[in-house]
């Protein structure tokens, strides 16, 4: 079974697609339940993946599949090649992880042409899976976009007042950014192809980053690759999107867009970009670096004026991606393994926050914060949960958050980002500063509207959605060895390729230099 | 021997999740939770008094309890690992004792409270948190203990949840100390990186660094040494836990939670934990004389600062939490001057003289708050203004609040005697010391013990100025809160003979100065490396001892004029001076200051980048890209008439062009 397991995974929604589009349309309650069933069993699929020790020793793929599948003549040649390793792990795990979650959190909050939402919420599954886990460029391209389009339904067909406004903001930032991608990937396949490299390779990334690509290329092939990425991840100045589609969208689709898709932006760049174009990746790093550190603060400084929860929490979230991204960039293993568990860690702590802000939301139907405050007293359970994924997202010590932005900044600092990482740290007060106030605003004082008086706390289906998060809050928090032995190696082992190629470039560039000036001097 | 160090920590915590989680649905009866809050505590006591014991007999002076691996990446190797050595087992007993009666004293407090689980439940968390800051061998677990009883505090200054004021000053508190956790993790950045990448030393393990701290002695980093950047990080971190200048306005509105927590977390622990951490780093501060110097300045500027506050309050709790902003201030001094021994001292005999002040005046609320409910008036139960003649109604409350009034002022004998003047003859005499520095102390020891006996006498001489209908329901407070305030008492009085000066102890016949001998091992290396010592004659000793005694009476003498034998004066000094005094009554407006330079700016600065720049520029930008493409679209779609004869004839028109091309190639 381990063979075929990543497909199995991967594909399996779309079986339970099938099914929910052979059911009657009124059958609200079962379409919801055959979707959860199927989201649990692809959970169940991916579980051996968590248990297995081989990535603690090694940095290669694993559960690989191959098989050709698109070729025409000699041209062109696209490959299914997927495979695992400790880089993606967790983010496979962590998108079967989410979406029962995030289904069941639809109960009661989605209540109109339910069988499309959850076709489409399928859909998307087998996408982002499917994006994780490929090998070759093309096949990533195709779930990369695949992702796009359940998600621009969702916000527009199941979303808020602005709905269509956020829908096409989204499609437009992220299309853009996807047909730049596009064309570097054809350019690199036929540099590749020209290179020398056998064409039934097709779109190999293993490939690809043994290519020698010249630097003035790579200049270009990164920008392009960067950019796209930078408007998933969302980067500052590039994260606009994000805010409105958080808004509109339901409460599933914005924890799977926050959990998940946003994570497609910084796992492209330590997949893709990074490795491919090395040299490029170092001159880009102080600017990428840069924009980073605004993300932090101005994510951070906005959120704070925000007088609607879910705003807040989406701009937190530039923030917290910027410390994602800082880390990815220090390109060091505390950095990069700091930048990898923070992805998990904002996949979990900024997921639950949503289902708060959806929790609430469906009580009393809207999300400004004037019109709540003093909801501890009614709602005391409730309150106990807010508060401590409230203190995960501040990155608390003992909380997951704590240790993810704690290697990002020692990594940060031990790097040549040492000044950026003096002012990310200042990141750890103004998150503070953002979500304490909202959270004092919302939960504290005195019940001032009548309508929150008689609002319930949180029902045994609401605590069952948190529980598995909190438990993930404390444990990344206390032993986050579980997670990181398993991603170093092969963290380690990519900055290893990518230091050496940055290294003989360097000697190179050292070399010509050498050369012209002895031109020069003859 | 020493494995089970964790043990300590670990009953609180398991308090705690008890309390949280079963009290309020199941446990619900109050004795019971108080008895598991305060039994946890009572337990981490007895198995601290174990290892204490266990250290004095023991000729190593320093165990590591390693429980598991925390954060494993590459360089950086992270261990949940305990340190035992006399200045954390001393930490200890200071903690797990002083904690035990204030979880003892809350029983008796908090009954009644709607929230009683819940404060229990916190409070358990919060020694726990304590004890991981005092038994972490490295600086993240001591980060954890750090940043947990900044959570502690923010829970219980909050405790009160519907009180905006609670809510305000328990968010104010967290956001300050945010400010100086940035500073204590910078400081461990730049230690870590400089042993590692330098040295080939990749550690924050606390024995280590002590061990090769002194590898760093020729780095230099923005034009200063390494271990001045890095120590004045660390010392903004201090100063925000340790509510120093210019981070220190939290303390002051974190009386909003309730009283015992004020004696536990705002004036015995938690706050001295800055100076524990200078303590536990003492090899790095030593190293760098600068620091050393900034760290005695600002203690001593804090100390002066905050007694000149304490003149003008009537709040009963603000007067207290100014004096603990000045004694911690005392504390930092005695750190900055070298004199470590003597700063861990008056930590630890303040914690007893100022918890009982604490738990003496929350005796004074809770009996106040009392009768003024009993008699329906809404007058202010902490204001002294309210008080008075309280002397006969509570006779145990008054006599432990004198012997800590007579403690802190640093009468003879008493123990803030000892530690108080030990900090001043250091500062007099150190070769890290000033006359400045010193001068400055002196003052505010004066100052002290001048408001002091004001609050003393305020409170409970004189004649009773609450409201005549209260007046009679004012009675002494039941045993559950006297107890603690007697043992504590005494532990103010006799406390300080631990630490008699060698001037004194030669004097009365060989008496060694005990605390001085058990923290040897700790502070001593570092001591000597940098020649940091006391020297002058025993003369200048008693001398200074002597004049230090006088100042201390004369506080208190003229204290006792102004509010005693001429009860007018104070009101006529107010009246002549009121500029002064408005100015000092508002806390020389730092509040105010802060809040339009920091808050306000920073608010506008939000405001600004959101509808400044997201909206205005960035979406600017895109929604007039998408406009011209609208109307570009718009141009276009008049091609799109929906007559079949126009596509026909683009059609027609498209073939010739395509046929001449075709033709022509």
């Amino acid at each position: 079974m381990n063979d075929h397991l990543l497909s199995l995974m991967t594909f399996f929604p779309l079986v339970g697609m099938l099914i929910i589009l052979f059911l009657p349309r009124e059958a609200d309650r079962l379409i919801k339940t055959v979707t959860l069933i199927v989201t649990i069993i692809v959970f169940i699929i991916s579980l051996p993946l968590a248990f297995d020790d081989v990535f603690i020793n090694s940095s290669a793929m694993h559960y690989t599949e191959f098989a050709n599948w698109i070729s025409i003549g000699q041209y062109f040649q696209m490959n299914y090649n997927v495979g695992v390793d400790g880089i993606s792990l967790w983010l496979v795990l962590l998108t079967t992880f989410i979406m029962p979650i995030a289904i069941l959190s639809t109960w009661h909050a989605i209540d109109k042409n339910t069988k499309g939402f959850m076709a489409l919420a399928l859909l998307l599954e087998t996408g982002m899976l499917g994006a994780f886990i490929s090998l070759d460029l093309f096949l990533f391209y195709i779930f990369w976009e695949l992702m796009l389009v359940p998600m621009y339904f969702m916000i527009g067909i199941w979303g808020g007042k602005n709905r269509v406004y956020a829908a096409v903001k989204f499609f437009i930032f992220t299309a853009v950014g996807s047909l730049l991608m596009l064309v570097a990937i054809i350019y690199v396949y036929y540099f590749s192809v020209e290179a020398g490299v056998p064409f039934e390779n097709g779109f190999s990334v293993a490939h690809f980053a043994q290519l020698d690509i010249p630097a003035h290329l790579q200049t270009w092939l990164f920008a392009a690759f960067a950019l796209s990425f930078a408007i998933k991840v969302p980067m500052f100045p590039v994260h606009t999107w994000l805010p409105d589609a958080h808004t509109e969208a339901p409460t599933a689709g914005s924890v799977i867009l926050a959990a998940i898709l946003l994570k497609m932006g910084t796992y492209g760049y330590v997949r893709f970009a990074i490795p491919l174009f090395p040299v490029a990746t170092m001159q880009f790093t102080p600017f990428l670096a840069f924009l980073a550190v605004v993300g932090i603060i101005y994510g951070a400084l906005v959120a704070m004026m925000q007088d609607d929860v879910k705003k807040l929490v989406a701009y937190s979230s530039v923030s917290h991606l910027g410390f994602v991204m800082l880390g990815v960039f220090a390109m060091n293993l505390q950095g990069l393994s700091g930048g990898m568990l923070q992805m998990i860690n904002h996949g979990i702590s900024t997921g639950a926050l949503f289902l708060i802000v959806g929790f609430i939301y469906e009580r009393r139907h809207t999300r400004l914060i004037v019109d709540f405050g003093g909801l501890s007293k009614v709602m005391p359970v409730f309150a106990v949960i807010f508060m401590i994924v409230t203190f995960s997202s501040i990155g608390l010590p003992g909380t997951n958050g704590f240790v993810g932005e704690f290697l990002i900044l020692v990594g940060a600092f031990e790097s040549e980002l040492r000044i950026f990482a003096v002012f990310a740290t200042t990141g750890v007060i103004l998150a503070a500063v953002y979500m304490l106030w909202m959270f004092q605003r919302v939960m504290m004082g005195k019940v001032t509207n009548p309508k929150n008086e008689k609002l319930k706390d949180m029902s045994a289906r609401e605590v069952a959605i948190m529980m598995p998060l909190l438990i993930f809050i404390f444990w990344i928090g206390v032993y986050p060895n579980t997670f990181l032995d398993k991603m170093n190696p092969a963290l380690e082992n990519m900055i290893k390729q990518v230091k050496d190629k940055q290294h003989i470039a360097m000697m190179v560039e050292d070399m010509d230099q050498t050369v012209t000036q002895a031109t020069v001097n003859d | 021997m020493y494995d089970k160090l964790w043990l300590i920590p670990f009953f609180p915590l398991l308090g705690c999740i008890i309390n949280g989680l079963l009290g309020k649905r199941f446990i619900k009866n109050e004795k019971v939770i108080g008895a598991i809050g305060t039994g946890a505590v009572f337990l981490s006591f007895l198995v601290s008094c174990k290892y204490f014991i266990q250290l004095l007999g023991d000729s190593v002076k320093s165990h590591e309890n390693i429980v598991a691996s925390w954060i494993s990446v590459g360089n950086l190797q992270v261990d949940w690992g305990f340190l035992l050595d006399p200045l954390s087992a001393l930490m200890l007993m200071v903690v797990c004792g002083v904690g035990s009666l204030i979880h003892l004293y809350s029983i008796g407090y908090m009954h009644g409270e709607e929230g009683f689980y819940r404060y229990f439940s916190y409070l358990n968390l919060f020694v726990f948190s304590m004890l991981m800051l005092v038994l972490g061998n490295n600086a993240l677990v001591m980060f954890v203990g750090w940043e947990g009883v900044g959570l502690c505090s923010y829970l219980l200054i909050g405790y009160y949840i519907e009180k905006q004021s609670a809510g305000d000053a328990a968010k104010k508190a967290f956001v300050m100390n945010r400010v100086g956790d940035f500073g204590f993790l910078l400081g461990l950045f730049i230690i870590f990186w400089t042993l590692g990448s330098k040295h080939g030393v990749w550690t924050i393990n606390f024995v280590e660094i002590s061990e090769n701290a002194h590898l760093m002695s020729g780095d230099m980093m923005l034009g200063a040494g390494v271990t001045t950047v890095a120590t004045l990080c660390f010392f903004l971190g201090a100063t925000g836990k340790s509510a120093q200048l210019p981070l220190y306005t939290w303390l002051p509105d974190a009386m909003e939670g309730p009283t015992p927590v004020s004696a536990l977390i705002h004036a015995a622990t938690m706050v001295t934990a800055g100076v524990y951490m200078i303590g536990r780093m003492n090899v790095l501060f030593a190293m760098s004389p600068t620091t050393m110097f900034v760290v005695a300045m600002v203690g001593a500027l804090t100390a002066i600062f905050a007694a000149t506050i304490g003149f003008a309050q009537n709040d009963i709790k603000r007067v207290l939490a100014y004096s603990t902003v000045s004694q911690l201030g005392f504390m930092f001094i005695a750190m900055g001057v070298g004199a470590f021994t003597a700063g861990i001292f008056h930590l630890m005999t303040h914690a007893f003289f100022k918890a009982c002040l604490f738990l003496g005046s929350g005796s004074v609320i809770h009996a106040m708050h009392h009768a003024l409910h009993h008699a329906h008036l809404d007058d202010d139960a902490q204001d002294m203004r309210n008080m008075g003649g309280l002397r006969k109604k509570m006779p145990v409350t008054w006599a432990t609040f004198g012997i800590s009034c007579l403690a802190i002022s640093g009468l003879p004998f008493f123990s803030g005697f000892f530690s108080k003047d030990e900090i001043l003859w250091w500062a007099f005499a150190s070769t890290r010391g000033s006359m400045l520095v010193w001068g400055i102390a002196v003052i505010a020891a004066f100052m002290t013990a001048f408001y002091m006996f004001r609050c003393l006498y305020m409170t409970f001489y004189g004649e009773q100025r609450t409201n005549p209908k209260a007046k009679d329901h004012i009675h002494e407070s039941p045993w559950l809160i006297t107890l603690p305030l007697v043992v504590l008492a005494f532990l103010a009085t006799v406390g300080g003979l631990i630490g008699i000066p060698h001037v004194l102890g030669n004097l009365l016949g060989h008496i060694p100065n005990k605390l001085e001998h058990f923290l040897a091992p700790v502070f001593e290396h570092s001591q000597k490396l940098h020649q940091i010592e006391a020297h002058g004659s025993a003369a200048t000793e008693f001398g200074l001892m002597g004049f230090s005694v006088v100042v201390a009476l004369a506080g208190i003498v003229l204290a006792t004029i102004m509010y005693i034998r001429n009860p007018e004066l104070p009101g006529r000094f107010t009246a002549k001076f009121s500029q002064l005094h408005r100015a000092v009554f508002n806390k020389w407006y730092v509040d105010e200051a802060y809040d339009a330079l920091f808050v306000n700016s920073t608010k506008n600065l939000g405001i600004f980048c959101w509808k400044g720049f997201d909206v205005k520029v960035v979406d600017g930008i895109v929604n007039g890209v998408a406009k011209l493409v609208g109307a570009l679209a718009a141009t276009l779609r008049h091609t799109q008439t929906g007559l079949f004869q126009n596509y026909a004839l683009t059609m027609v028109l498209g073939t010739v062009v395509m046929l001449a091309i075709f033709i022509l190639n």
